[in-house]
C-alpha cells in the first residue's frame, strides 16, 4: 500500500464526530413521521443508519459498532423511530450475517429490520434443556426437500412467528454434536403447530411448537449438515451478549402520529411475554419501602435479612460495574465479568425470602387481593425462573469452573459414541 | 465513582506483591506468630522505609506520600494475602487515622513524620474488658493534672498494645457518659504505671494486648471532650481497611484450595474435575469477588467523601465477614483431613478470617448499623 492510500485511510477513519455529523445531516434531510413505519424503515435500511455495524453490501455501513450508541442518540434526539430491533429477530440477523448464503441476506435481512417479519428460536426440546446438543427433533431428507418430525419448547413468540431458527438431528450415527443441522423454518404451514406453554406463574410466555412432516425448503439449509452445532453456538453467543437488551423494557415514544403509534403497538406485542421479568427478579427496588409502609420495619430478624439483601444487590452492582470498567479500558476482564448471572439468582432468591417476611399472611393471596394489585405474589412465583432460564445456576457454575477457573470437564459418557447408541428421554417423538 | 485500578496502582500492587512473597512465605510467618512481640523491628523497617508503607495515606506536609484510602487498601489487600506479620494495621490504619481525624496541626506535625518513615510504631486503644467497640462502652476516665493528664483504667483487645511506641488512648473525662466527654491522648509505650499484657489468641498473626493504666501520664489530641466524632469517623476508616485486607486473605484461601484439588488425585482423577468441587470453587469465587467490589467500592468512597459511608463502610465489613469465613470452611473442606493438621498452611488463614469476622463488631452488628444509615423513616 503506498503512503497515499494510508493518509487517505486515516482521514475517512470515522470519528464519534464525523459519525454525529453524518448521520445528522441524514435524519435532517429524511425523517419523516407521516411515513408508515415501514416504508420509513426501507428507507432507513438503504441508507446503511438503521443497522450502522452492519455491512454496507447488507443495509449497514461497516462502521465499529461503539458507534451505534452515537447513531441511537442523534435518532432519539429528534424523536426518529429505529429499525425493529426487539425480539428474537436480532438473533436470526446475526446468525444470518455471520452463516447465512446471500439468498438468505436477500430473503430475510431487510424485513427483520423492517420488523414485517417475526422470528422464533427452535432449540429447546422437552427432553435436552441444558443438554441442548442432545436434540432429537428429526430432519430427514425426502427427495430434494427436509421434512421434521418432533418438539420443541420454551419458544418465546411461536405463535406470532413468520420463521423460527431450527436446530434439528440430521444424521444419528455420529456423535451428538456432530449430527445437527440448522435450518430456517416456516411457520406458517399446516406441519407446525403452536400450543401456549402455561407457567407457575399463570402466565403463557412461552410456547410449545410440534412438527409433523413440517417441510423446509433445501435452500432453508443454514448450515452444513453436521456444522448446525456451530451455527447455534452464534446465535446463543448473541443471545447471552444481548441478553440485557433483549429483555430489558423496550420504551415506545409517546408522541403523536402515525409512525409512532405503529410503533408503540409493535413494542407492545414483542415486550408481551417479557411483562413479569422485573418480578421475576426479586424487585429489590420495593423491599424498604414495603418493609416501613407494613409496619414491619422494626424487627430485628428481617432488618438482618434486608441487610444481607443489601449487601448481596450492591455487591452485584459493583461487581457489574468494574466488568465494565475494565471493559472501557480495553482491559482483559477479570472473573467478575462471568458472575452475573448466578449473582442474580442469588439476589432473587433472597428477595422473594425478604418480601415473605415483609408480606406475611398477605403473601397466601394472589391478583387483586394481594399487595400492589398482585406484584408481590408474582415476585413469589416467578423467581424460580431466574435460576433455570437461560442456563441454569448449575451449568453456570461448570461454565465459571471450567472458563475461569480452568477446572477439567467432568468424564463425558455422551461425546463420543453415535448419538443413536446414547441413552436418552422418551418423548412425544 | 472510580471502579478500577490505574496502570500505577496495579504496578504498585505488583511490586508489593513480590516483595511480600519473598519477604514473608508461611515459613516466615509461623516464626515470627511464635515470638512474643509477634514482628521484628529490623526485618519491618527495612520492608517499611524500602516500600514506604505507613508513609501512604500520610499527607506529604507531615512526611507521608499523599495517597488515598484506593492505595492504602491495596497495601492491606497484598498484607491480607501475605499475612505480613507486622504492626501496620495498628500503626496505618488506626492510630495514623485517629491522628489525622482528631490531631492539632502542630500535633499531626510532631506526631506523624516518625510514623511515615517507620521509626514510631503506633496503636489506637478503645475496647475495654467487655470487648465493646463503641463510645458507650468507655469507661477509662482522665483526670487534668496541671498540663497533663492522669490516665486511670483498662483497655483490652488493643492491636500491637504490647510493643507500640505510641499509644492513643479513648478515655473520658469522670462522669461523662455516652459520646460526651471523650478525648483522645497520647501515651508512650513505656509509660510509669503503664503495665502491658500480650493476650494470647486464636489468631497468632494478630497480636492483642490488655493495656492497665495507673495515674498514667497522657497528653490530649486535638480538642478535649470532643473525640466521639473522630472516632466514629477512625472506625469506617478501619472497617474499610480491614474489609480490604480481609478479601487479600480470602483470596489467597481459594487460590491455594484451587490449586490443591487440581494437583490432587483420588478415584483416578483430580478432585477438581468432580462436580462438586467444581460448583463449590464457583461459589468461592462469586463470594470473594463480591467482597472485593465492596471492598473496593468503600475504599473509593472514603476517597470521594461520600456521604453514605457508615453504611458503606459496615456493608463492606460485613460482606468480607461472610466471604472470608465461608471461603476459610470451604478451603479447609476441599483440602479434607490435611487441610485440619497444623503443618498446611489453611488454618493461617482461617484463624485470620475468624479473627477478621469478629474484629470491630461482627456482620449482625454491621448489617444492623447499614440499616440505621438506609432505612431511617424519610
Amino acid at each position: 500500500m503506498s503512503t497515499g492510500t494510508m493518509s487517505e485511510a486515516a482521514m475517512s477513519e470515522p470519528t464519534e464526530e464525523s459519525v454525529r455529523a453524518e448521520v445528522r445531516a441524514w435524519l435532517t434531510a429524511n425523517w419523516n413521521p407521516e411515513l408508515s413505519l415501514v416504508e420509513w424503515r426501507k428507507k432507513l435500511a438503504a441508507s446503511g443508519w438503521g443497522a450502522p455495524h452492519w455491512p454496507k453490501q447488507w443495509y449497514g455501513r461497516d462502521l465499529p459498532v461503539k458507534f451505534n450508541a452515537i447513531v441511537d442518540e442523534e435518532f432519539h434526539k429528534i424523536g426518529a423511530v429505529g429499525v425493529a430491533k426487539a425480539g428474537i429477530r436480532t438473533l436470526a440477523a446475526a446468525t444470518i450475517l455471520a452463516h447465512g448464503t446471500d439468498l438468505h441476506k436477500e430473503k430475510f435481512l431487510l424485513r427483520i429490520l423492517t420488523g414485517e417479519d417475526t422470528w422464533c428460536q427452535l432449540f429447546s426440546e422437552p427432553g435436552s434443556g441444558s443438554d441442548m446438543a442432545g436434540a432429537v427433533t428429526r430432519a430427514d431428507r425426502q427427495g430434494n426437500k427436509w421434512i421434521v418430525n418432533g418438539q420443541k419448547v420454551w419458544t418465546t413468540s411461536a405463535h406470532k412467528a413468520h420463521w423460527g431458527l431450527l436446530l434439528a438431528r440430521a444424521n444419528w450415527h455420529v456423535p451428538k454434536h456432530k449430527g445437527l443441522a440448522y435450518f430456517v423454518l416456516d411457520m406458517k404451514q399446516p406441519g407446525v403447530q403452536v400450543h401456549p406453554l402455561r407457567q407457575m406463574n399463570g402466565h403463557a410466555s412461552f410456547n410449545q411448537v410440534f412438527f409433523t412432516d413440517a417441510i423446509v425448503e433445501p435452500e432453508f439449509l443454514v448450515s452444513d449438515v453436521g456444522d448446525g452445532w456451530t451455527v447455534a453456538t452464534t446465535t446463543l453467543m448473541h443471545e447471552r451478549r444481548g441478553a440485557d437488551g433483549l429483555r430489558s423494557w423496550a420504551t415506545a415514544s409517546q408522541a403523536k402520529g402515525r409512525i409512532y403509534e405503529e410503533e408503540r403497538a409493535e413494542i407492545a406485542t414483542t415486550m408481551e411475554p417479557y411483562k413479569w421479568y422485573p418480578q421475576r427478579a426479586g424487585r429489590v427496588d420495593l423491599v424498604l419501602e414495603r418493609a416501613k409502609a407494613t409496619g414491619k420495619f422494626g424487627d430485628p430478624v428481617l432488618r438482618q435479612e434486608i441487610a444481607k439483601l443489601l449487601i448481596m444487590s450492591k455487591a452485584a452492582e459493583w461487581t457489574a460495574r468494574r466488568a465494565r470498567a475494565a471493559q472501557e479500558q480495553g482491559r482483559p476482564q477479570g472473573p467478575e465479568g462471568s458472575l452475573g448471572k448466578l449473582v442474580s439468582s442469588h439476589v432473587a432468591r433472597q428477595a422473594a425470602r425478604v418480601h415473605t417476611y415483609i408480606t406475611g399472611s398477605d403473601a397466601l393471596l394472589s391478583g387483586e387481593d394481594s399487595p400492589l394489585g398482585g406484584v408481590i405474589a408474582e415476585i413469589l412465583v416467578s423467581v424460580p425462573a431466574t435460576s433455570i432460564a437461560g442456563g441454569t445456576d448449575e451449568i453456570q457454575r461448570n461454565i465459571i469452573s471450567e472458563r475461569v477457573l480452568k477446572m477439567p470437564k467432568e468424564p463425558s459418557v455422551d461425546t463420543d459414541k453415535p448419538f443413536k447408541d446414547v441413552p436418552r428421554n422418551i418423548t412425544a417423538s | 465513582m472510580r471502579f478500577s485500578f490505574t496502570p500505577e496502582q496495579e504496578e504498585f500492587r505488583a511490586g508489593l506483591r513480590r516483595a511480600l512473597e519473598a519477604r514473608s512465605p508461611t515459613k516466615e510467618v509461623r516464626r515470627l506468630m511464635a515470638t512474643d512481640a509477634g514482628w521484628e523491628r529490623e526485618g519491618w523497617q527495612k520492608l517499611n522505609r524500602e516500600l514506604g508503607l505507613t508513609a501512604v495515606h500520610i499527607p506529604e506536609a507531615y512526611g507521608g506520600s499523599g495517597f488515598g484510602y484506593g492505595e492504602l487498601g491495596i497495601v492491606l489487600e497484598e498484607m491480607g494475602r501475605g499475612l505480613l506479620c507486622a504492626p501496620f494495621f495498628s500503626t496505618a490504619a488506626l492510630a495514623t487515622t485517629a491522628i489525622l481525624n482528631a490531631g492539632t496541626e502542630e500535633q499531626k506535625r510532631t506526631l506523624l513524620p516518625s510514623i511515615a518513615s517507620g521509626e514510631t510504631t503506633a496503636t489506637l486503644a478503645f475496647s475495654e474488658d467487655d470487648g465493646r467497640n463503641d463510645c458507650a462502652g468507655i469507661a477509662m476516665t482522665a483526670a487534668p493534672s496541671g498540663a497533663v493528664y492522669r490516665l486511670d483504667g483498662t483497655k483490652s483487645f488493643v492491636l500491637d498494645g504490647h510493643t507500640a511506641d505510641l499509644i492513643i488512648v479513648l478515655a473520658r473525662q469522670p462522669g461523662s457518659k455516652g459520646e460526651d466527654g471523650l478525648s483522645f491522648f497520647t501515651v508512650t509505650g513505656d509509660a510509669p504505671g503503664l503495665e502491658r499484657r500480650r493476650l494470647k489468641t486464636m489468631d497468632e498473626t494478630r497480636k492483642l494486648a490488655r493495656l492497665q493504666f495507673n495515674g498514667v501520664e497522657a497528653r490530649l489530641l486535638g480538642q478535649a471532650g470532643g473525640a466521639a466524632g473522630p472516632f466514629a469517623k477512625t472506625m469506617q476508616q478501619a472497617l474499610v481497611c480491614l474489609a480490604n485486607e480481609m478479601v487479600g486473605g480470602a483470596e489467597r484461601l481459594r487460590e491455594d484450595a484451587l490449586s490443591y484439588v487440581k494437583m490432587r488425585m483420588q478415584f483416578g482423577r483430580a478432585l477438581a474435575s468432580f462436580q462438586t468441587m467444581k460448583h463449590k470453587a464457583a461459589d468461592m469465587l462469586v463470594d470473594v469477588e463480591l467482597a472485593k467490589s465492596a471492598a473496593y467500592y468503600a475504599a473509593a468512597a472514603l476517597d470521594e467523601g461520600d456521604g453514605d459511608m457508615p453504611a458503606i463502610a459496615s456493608l463492606a465489613k460485613a460482606c468480607a465477614s461472610e466471604a472470608y469465613l465461608q471461603t476459610a470452611i470451604h478451603a479447609v473442606q476441599m483440602h479434607g483431613g490435611i487441610g485440619f493438621t497444623w503443618d498446611n498452611d489453611t488454618h493461617l488463614w482461617f484463624k485470620r478470617a475468624k479473627s477478621s469476622e469478629i474484629l470491630f463488631g461482627d456482620a449482625n452488628q454491621h448489617r444492623e448499623t447499614m440499616m440505621q444509615h438506609w432505612g431511617e423513616p424519610s
